[in-house]
């Protein structure tokens, strides 16, 4: 029973405790412990965990009572007399086991209780010792202060004594200072001499009522003045480099001397140093440099000047750097204005550098000069020296994007230039030269390319690697406005304003633009407007891809302007083209007598000539247009014969009786016609295809044809040329124009007006006259 | 708007020539001179009722051949210069002369004119510019402001100065001079100045605009190629004494100051055909009138050039209320130059085009097929001239 109170306690308990069952439950406690089983399993493998129940044989709460009548009422007989002897097993257990322990613990008391007697005797014995230590001690202490009572005055007069001696140190110190300052300043060594003087400054400033001090504080201030003069001196010197020059100033600044002052002149100095190196530079850039490339220029600026701007604002600042405000400002402004110069000098080698083409180089000088800038810039933001450095690196940006866009402009016009040539070539060796198509796709591609080159050039400033590349500027401005509008929309822009320069010139002086020329460009802008500026356009947009949303010129407007452009363009080779043919129609009616002028046998070789041309001409607007669209044909178009004597209606017209109704009737009849007929637009705009061009070119010439016949006056067989000539145009042009009507109507009106004109319209039989164009 | 409609007169014949009666400054009178090789050619004196909105025609015989041009003296109602064509076999010659209308037509009878066709009545002739050593006639011009004694003539390439002598009955050839150059140079058409004590004329030869000084016989100034092509006509600004206008085959008006010819001070490029006439309005020169053979006549507002750039300007008569004027004139802005009108009557080529000197709102325009079309300034803009 009291073996299972003992489990109960567990592993926790006391190792005093004696029963051999705890023990025996401790080790096995610890093997557990050691194989690291869980502490409840290994406690009571099957039965209840619950601690507290009456019936647990191990648990703390065992009440022997419950434990028997629960035997008793639940087990058998066999059961009982099992647990009996089991029990009775365990009590043996358990005795001899109480046996073995007391036995062994019987001997460690024994030794125990010797020990402790042993201690007692050792501890009477110190304790008599402490006794006579105590006793000694007191007998020290009373000497010593017996001692102590005795020395006293003496230490005291020591003391004394000991002073004096460090005051006349002192005084022997500022006796020989003066000799001492001359030696230090003899031997140059100024840091000594001012330290020596910076100790005795105070003392003499003290004492100075007393006459000897002041004689010494006298000698003193003369020397430390020489000093001064001297380190000033050195100071002025411009040998001596930054560093020495700063321990100068700091020097200086120990001895007393006005910071400010010392300021100006640590200043003054540096300005003379740096204004040295902007000299040189200066003397690169010269009247007429032998011109070291502007990558070397702007090394030789950076090393020079800006590092020695660097090191001037460091040093100043590390020794001026107690002057507060005042000081930085000073320096500010120093900087600044020395910035100044230099950026000037650095605009004035960038603006020499406007012809040469190679960007790489200027990009990488703009790089060097502006890292370099940011050293002073990031010590001195006040300066704005890295503002400064920034804008003279978007300045010439900018000027390199106008170069570019200059170079666009010339090479387009040089473009031109070699399309004249080769329009011209061709007359001069008889022989087809280039079609109209090559040139424009030669034209058009040259272009593309150089546009293609600019871009490349000009993105050469936004690399990753310069940097400058991540400023505001070049990541908006720069592309969107820069790039975008103001070399490529600018270029195009430039582009049409050449093109309609071609237009508004007065190309009848001298025939300055070959008409080839203004349909090729015609059609290059018709080209731009459906392809190719947006292609430019997306190409830059993809390369620039700028951060910035300032409004751009939208493709459309673009697209308008060319399109416009190449209307106007077409307008004008069409006036032209009418003008050469209306020329020669003019001059053939105004220079022929038609009073006199025989019965026509052939169709005037002008007429020919006009067919001719035009032909041609239909042939170059083929080349680059489109054939358009055509009114549908009539069958019996080409069949058509002047019906116009024929018709008793048109009879009328043309021989009006003098009676009162007929002048009305006549005035009716063609009002009348005319009503039907649509108004003719002579000078219209064209479209954009051949059929509309040609009857453009056609309407004028017949137009022409139509105003001249009408200031002269016929005879018989003038009239009938002009039928004969009539009818020949009306056979090969009707082909050339949209509607053919127009040819028709046109053409009618010259006859009729011809009639008009004639003192004598007796007008051919058409049968003759078709007999003679055919033959013609 | 009633008013403003057109009023429309057609002649039996084509017809190119056509003139205010100049000297006339009550009636609303225009003379058209008519082109028939069959027929006798008649001169029209077109009377326009400005109240009733209603033309009255008389009709005048001009037998002698058929009119290119016609010009009425500025000084005498009853006097006019023509020029025309005579033809005999083989030749066409073109003369000018000077005649005198029937007296009781001078100052537009309106009696019944239903029946002036059955009495048409004829010109009586007052002399021959005689032109036999000079080549054909293309226009006379009277001297503006003078007494309707002195005419200039234009010749093939001779500019000829004429005294009308005797009450016009006898010209002589007071000074003359010709052009000289290579090819045959001719003149196109000619515009005596207003300005300068009348001692200027313009005229047109080709490309070209000369300026002369009519008391020697000098050439002032030369515009070369002043259009692209032929030179139609040319007008002189009324109140500014350096500015001209000039049309030509190239499609375009351009003005030009004289002093400075290097280039047109504007140009205008609104017709689709050569333009054959080019008018200032007499007193509002601002008001340009053009036609072409487009058959259009368009009326345009050339402020900016103009004698009033900045609005209309004080009469200096009303010095009372001048302050007022000045205040009035600063808040109206001038208008920009503009096309004002584009009329579109005409169906063939209209080859002249005149104010009334009588109406300064009124103006006359001519087309081939006889058609005569009277128009006004839209009443807005007269009153935005005028207010």
């Amino acid at each position: 029973m009291e073996a299972a109170v003992g489990l109960g306690s567990g592993p926790g308990a006391s190792p005093e405790e004696p029963e051999a069952p705890e023990r025996r439950r401790k080790a096995h406690g610890m093997l557990k412990l050691y194989y690291g089983l869980p502490e409840a399993e290994a406690a009571a493998p099957g039965a209840t965990p619950d601690p507290r129940d009456p019936t647990d044989l191990n648990g703390a709460h065992f009440d022997p009572e419950v434990f028997l009548d629960k035997l008793r009422k639940e087990c058998p007989l066999a059961q009982l007399m099992d647990s009996e002897t089991d029990m009775v097993r365990q009590i043996r257990a358990l005795d001899s086991d109480m046996q073995t322990l007391v036995y062994e613990n019987y001997n460690k008391f024994i030794c125990a209780t010797d020990t402790i007697r042993k201690m007692k005797n050792d501890f009477r014995k110190m304790e008599d010792e402490m006794d006579r230590l105590a006793t000694t001690m007191a007998v020290i202490t009373d000497f010593s202060a017996r001692i102590s009572a005795t020395l006293q005055d003496r230490h005291e007069r020591i003391t004394k004594l000991a002073g004096v001696h460090a005051l006349l140190r002192k005084l022997q110190f500022l006796f020989e200072l003066p000799s001492r300052l001359t030696r230090c300043v003899e031997l140059g060594a100024y840091g000594q001499a001012v330290r020596y003087q910076g100790r005795a400054r105070a003392v003499l400033q003290q004492y100075q009522h007393l006459p000897s001090f002041r004689a010494i504080q006298d000698d003193c201030q003369l020397i430390t003045a020489r000093l001064a003069q001297q380190l000033r001196h050195k100071f002025r010197d411009g040998g001596a480099g930054a560093p020495e020059l700063a321990e100068c100033v700091e020097l200086l600044l120990a001895l007393g001397e006005p910071a400010e002052e010392l300021c100006d002149e640590f200043l003054a100095h540096a300005q003379g140093r740096l204004e040295g190196e902007l000299g040189s530079l200066e003397a690169e850039l010269g009247p007429s440099p032998p011109a070291p490339d502007v990558l070397e220029f702007t090394d030789r600026g950076g090393s020079g000047f800006v590092s020695g701007l660097c090191q001037v604002v460091a040093s100043y600042q590390e020794l001026f750097s107690a002057q507060g405000p005042a000081g930085v400002e000073k320096l500010v402004a120093f900087a600044r204005e020395l910035g100044s110069r230099y950026f000037a000098l650095v605009e004035r080698r960038l603006a020499q550098e406007q012809g040469s083409g190679d960007n790489s180089l200027l990009v990488r000088a703009l790089d060097r000069f502006h890292r370099r800038l940011r050293a002073p810039g990031t010590m001195l933001p006040a300066a704005g020296l890295t503002e400064g450095a920034t804008e003279i690196v978007e300045q010439a940006a900018r000027e390199r994007l106008g170069q570019h866009l200059q170079g666009l402009c010339a090479a387009f016009s040089g473009c031109l230039t070699d399309v004249r040539q080769a329009l011209a070539a061709p007359r001069l060796a008889g022989k087809e030269g280039p079609g109209l198509g090559e040139l424009l796709a030669s034209v058009s591609g040259a272009i593309l390319g150089h546009i293609k080159a600019s871009l490349a050039a000009v993105h050469l400033f936004t690399a990753k690697d310069v940097s400058f590349s991540n400023k505001a500027y070049f990541r908006g401005e720069f592309c969107s406005q820069g790039v975008r509008e103001g070399l490529i929309v600018g270029f195009i822009r430039s582009m049409c304003r050449t093109a309609r320069g071609f237009c508004d010139s007065p190309s009848e002086k001298g025939g300055a633009t070959p008409p080839a020329l203004l349909l090729l460009l015609s059609r290059l802008c018709l080209d731009y407007e459906t392809s190719t500026i947006s292609y430019i356009l997306t190409l830059t947009d993809e390369q620039f891809l700028g951060q910035d949303h300032s409004p751009v010129t939208p493709v459309s407007t673009l697209c308008a302007e060319a399109r416009e452009t190449a209307r106007r363009l077409l307008t004008h080779y069409v006036k032209v083209q009418g003008l050469v043919v209306s020329q020669m129609l003019r001059k053939s009616v105004e220079t022929r007598d038609w009073l006199t002028t025989l019965e026509p046998r052939n169709v005037r070789a002008v007429m020919k000539r006009v067919v001719e041309d035009t032909t041609a001409i239909d042939v170059q607007v083929g080349l680059l247009y489109e054939e358009g669209v055509r009114k549908a044909q009539s069958s019996d178009s080409s069949k058509r014969t002047f019906s116009v004597y024929s018709s008793s209606r048109q009879q009328g017209r043309y021989a009006p009786s003098y009676t009162p109704s007929a002048p009305m009737d006549t005035n009716l009849l063609s009002n009348i016609q005319k009503l039907f007929s649509e108004r003719i637009d002579v000078f219209s705009p064209v479209e954009f295809n051949k059929v509309s061009v040609l009857t453009g070119i056609i309407k004028i010439s017949l137009k022409t044809l139509l105003e001249c016949v009408r200031l002269r006056t016929f005879g018989r067989y003038g009239l009938q040329q002009v039928q004969v000539d009539c009818h020949f145009l009306q056979l090969y042009l009707w082909r050339f124009v949209a509607d053919e009507e127009l040819v028709h109507l046109l053409l009618d009106e010259v006859v009729a007006s011809a009639a008009l004109r004639c003192l004598d319209p007796v007008p051919m039989e058409p049968s003759v006259v078709e007999v003679i164009c055919e033959r013609g | 708007m009633e008013d403003d409609a057109p009023v429309i007169y057609g002649l039996e014949f084509q017809a190119r020539a056509l003139t205010p009666q100049t000297a006339e400054t009550d009636a609303i009178r225009f003379l058209v001179g008519t082109q028939s090789l069959k027929y006798d050619n008649q001169i029209h004196i077109i009377d326009f009722d400005d109240e009733n909105n209603i033309i009255n025609k008389n009709v005048l015989l001009h037998q002698v051949g058929e009119i290119w041009h016609i010009s009425a003296s500025p000084a005498d109602k009853g006097v006019l210069a023509t020029c025309y064509n005579q033809t005999s076999d083989s030749k066409v010659m073109t003369c000018a002369a000077v005649w005198r209308m029937p007296k009781e037509l001078e100052s537009g009878s309106h009696e019944s004119p239903d029946d002036s066709s059955s009495t048409t009545q004829t010109l009586e002739l007052l002399c021959h510019l005689d032109n036999t050593a000079h080549g054909n006639m293309a226009c006379v011009t009277w001297e503006p402001m003078g007494d309707g004694k002195k005419i200039i003539s234009l010749a093939d390439n001779h500019l000829l100065l004429w005294d009308l002598q005797e009450s016009s009955s006898q010209a002589v050839l007071s000074s003359s001079t010709a052009l000289e150059g290579k090819g045959q140079l001719k003149f196109t058409s000619g515009r005596w100045s207003p300005h300068h004590n009348c001692t200027q004329v313009a005229t047109a030869n080709d490309t070209t605009i000369r300026g002369w000084d009519t008391r020697n016989m000098s050439q002032i100034y030369c515009i070369e190629n002043a259009h692209g092509q032929l030179v139609r006509d040319l007008d002189f600004n009324p109140n500014k004494q350096y500015y001209l206008a000039s049309c030509g085959d190239d499609c375009k008006v351009k003005f030009w100051d004289t002093r400075n010819v290097g280039e047109p001070v504007k140009t205008l490029d609104e017709h689709s055909h050569w333009v054959w006439n080019v008018r200032y309005n007499h007193s509002h020169d601002q008001l340009i009138l053009t036609g072409s053979s487009d058959s259009r006549v368009i009326l345009s507002n050339m402020v900016s050039i103009s004698s009033e750039p900045f609005g209309h300007l004080v009469d200096e008569d009303d010095l009372s209320d001048q302050e007022e004027h000045h205040q009035e004139e600063k808040s109206k802005e001038p208008l920009p130059d503009s096309v004002i009108a584009t009329y579109e009557e005409h169906e063939d080529s209209v080859y002249a085009v005149e104010w009334s000197s009588a109406d300064p709102w009124l103006f006359a325009s001519l087309s081939y097929d006889g058609r005569l079309v009277i128009n006004r300034v839209p009443r807005a803009l007269k009153y935005h001239i005028l207010l």
